[in-house]
């Protein structure tokens, strides 16, 4: 108890950390997520092709290896000196993506296909198709890998702790650093995250909920 | 490319847009392309001193050896996990209310908390001098809770009339998860659960956090140490180390959606799920768990 106690804005800094890291990141992966599911369906071949390349490159790396690119590599090519949330977000953000791109790509293919026909017998473009006819419908099957996809984010914002982030696991860090014991901090850590996990599964319930219609 | 609803085949107008619109988005992936290559090679990451690092034996050995231990914790974690996975799995469909309570609490606090602070806590707290049990622990625990519940929505998407006619027949508890129960889940969930250990097999690489010798680390180590006309080898240690990565997890990758093609070709009845609808935080596979 007198380690939370003590330490209580540590621990209060470290918690602000980890939500907004994983709150701009989210944003980000939303936003890139949807633009390169759009690229995997559209009828341009190669935007489709960079999609795919994108994805099956993304996933198949891990997140440390990102954030060496991001942090060795990324600032040899442009910008020096960016802040270390930056990279951390854009890290997290670009892994991320290929998750949300998955996720509402299959969403996608779950709309009617009548819905899609109906739209392009109407003389609607692609672009008009999937941002007025099947993107909104394809969200209420996407909202469930979502949510699971946002806690892993959550739990992987940990990682930008290890690059000189401050959130959660570098409170953890510092603290068994300065010898207290592992396991009581570790305990305080753990639950911080369980109670961000059930936030986000409480809203994405909320979300659903309100999406729901009777069929 | 008729087979796509989203749009018309397209006229001799949407071909002329199509086509520049392609040759629009190739010209500028090709332009971002040129940029960075052409700032690499200002900075000497693409000169052929910088790759030719790789022609020595003691860093290939290094590379060696960092696969070796990568695929060494990958092999324990996975066996352990699957493992864990069966116990756990078990014990929180378990009709002893204790039994399962505990088990859901094991489950849910490991695939709350990240892998990464359990490895670290597990490395101060017990293993300072053996990291490799505690990334192999720590992986264990946190994918053998995530497995078990890839696992128990596998029995419970299993059709009752199994378990009742295995009940009629005189089968015991035991006897009707480990014979006919069990088997039927593992058969349904295998691209699932190759998925999760693709997982596995990348969360190895945040050993290096903990100074476990792995093929991250190698790679770290490598471009920290090695200088060639006074720059780090950044560039190349990340690229070769990448492309070992997503090699080696493609072809991970590959065996979920050969065992689920071939599992939807088998006529046993059971439905194998989409290697593909496995996300990071998997779970809610068909059949989804019990309220």
């Amino acid at each position: 108890m007198n380690v939370l106690l003590d330490h209580l804005d540590l621990f209060r800094d470290g918690f602000i950390g980890t939500v907004s890291l994983t709150a701009t990141s989210a944003l980000l992966a939303l936003v890139l997520g949807v633009l390169i599911a759009g690229f995997r369906v559209s009828p341009v071949p190669p935007l489709r092709v960079f999609g795919t390349l994108w994805v099956t490159l993304l996933r198949n790396t891990p997140l440390t290896l990102l954030f060496l690119v991001a942090f060795f590599v990324l600032p040899q090519i442009a910008f020096p000196g960016i802040s270390s949330y930056v990279l951390g977000v854009l890290a997290l953000g670009f892994y991320t993506s290929s998750f949300v791109c998955e996720a509402v790509r299959s969403g996608i293919s779950t709309v009617a296909l009548g819905q899609a026909e109906a739209a392009r017998s109407l003389g609607m473009t692609f672009v008009q198709t999937l941002r007025m006819i099947v993107l909104p419908q394809a969200t209420r099957t996407v909202l469930p890998p979502l949510s699971s996809i946002m806690i892993a984010l959550t739990k992987n914002s940990a990682i930008a702790g290890a690059f000189n982030n401050p959130e959660l696991f570098s409170v953890q860090k510092v603290l068994s650093d300065k010898g207290y014991n592992a396991m009581v901090i570790f305990v305080w850590v753990a639950l911080a995250y369980l109670v961000l996990v059930f936030l986000i599964s409480g809203l994405f319930r909320l979300l659903e909920r309100r999406m729901e219609v009777a069929r | 490319m008729s087979s796509s609803v989203l749009f018309d085949a397209p006229g001799p107008k949407a071909r002329v847009r199509n086509r520049t619109y392609a040759v629009l988005g190739s010209a500028g992936l090709l332009a971002l392309l040129g940029f960075v290559i052409y700032r690499l090679a200002i900075k000497g990451q693409l000169d052929g001193a910088m790759w030719d690092i790789f022609n020595y034996s003691g860093v290939r050995n290094s590379i060696a050896n960092g696969i070796v231990s990568t695929l060494q914790a990958f092999a324990m974690a996975g066996v352990l996990s699957l493992l864990l996975a069966v116990l756990l799995a078990v014990a929180r469909l378990s009709d002893h209310r204790a039994v399962s309570w505990v088990a859901t609490s094991v489950i849910e606090l490991f695939r709350a908390v990240p892998l990464l602070i359990t490895i670290y806590v597990l490395w101060v707290g017990f293993f300072t001098s053996e990291p490799l049990w505690a990334v192999v622990i720590g992986l264990t625990l946190y994918n053998g809770a995530v497995q078990a519940e890839v696992l128990r929505a596998g029995i419970l998407a299993v059709p009752r009339g199994q378990s009742e006619a295995a009940y009629a027949l005189g089968m015991s508890k035991t006897q009707v998860m480990t014979t006919v129960l069990i088997p039927q889940a593992v058969r349904s969930m295998l691209p699932t659960i190759v998925s999760q250990l693709v997982v596995t097999l990348k969360d190895t690489s945040l050993g290096f956090v903990i100074t476990y010798e792995e093929l991250l680390y190698a790679g770290r180590q490598m471009a920290n140490t090695i200088l060639v006309d006074g720059e780090n080898p950044y560039v190349p240690v990340v690229l070769v180390f990448g492309a070992i990565y997503v090699a080696m997890c493609l072809a991970l990758s590959a065996l979920a959606n050969w065992i689920e093609k071939r599992g939807s070709r088998a006529k046993t009845g059971i439905k194998v799920v989409e290697a593909e609808t496995a996300t990071p935080e998997m779970g809610k596979a068909p059949g989804g768990p019990a309220a």
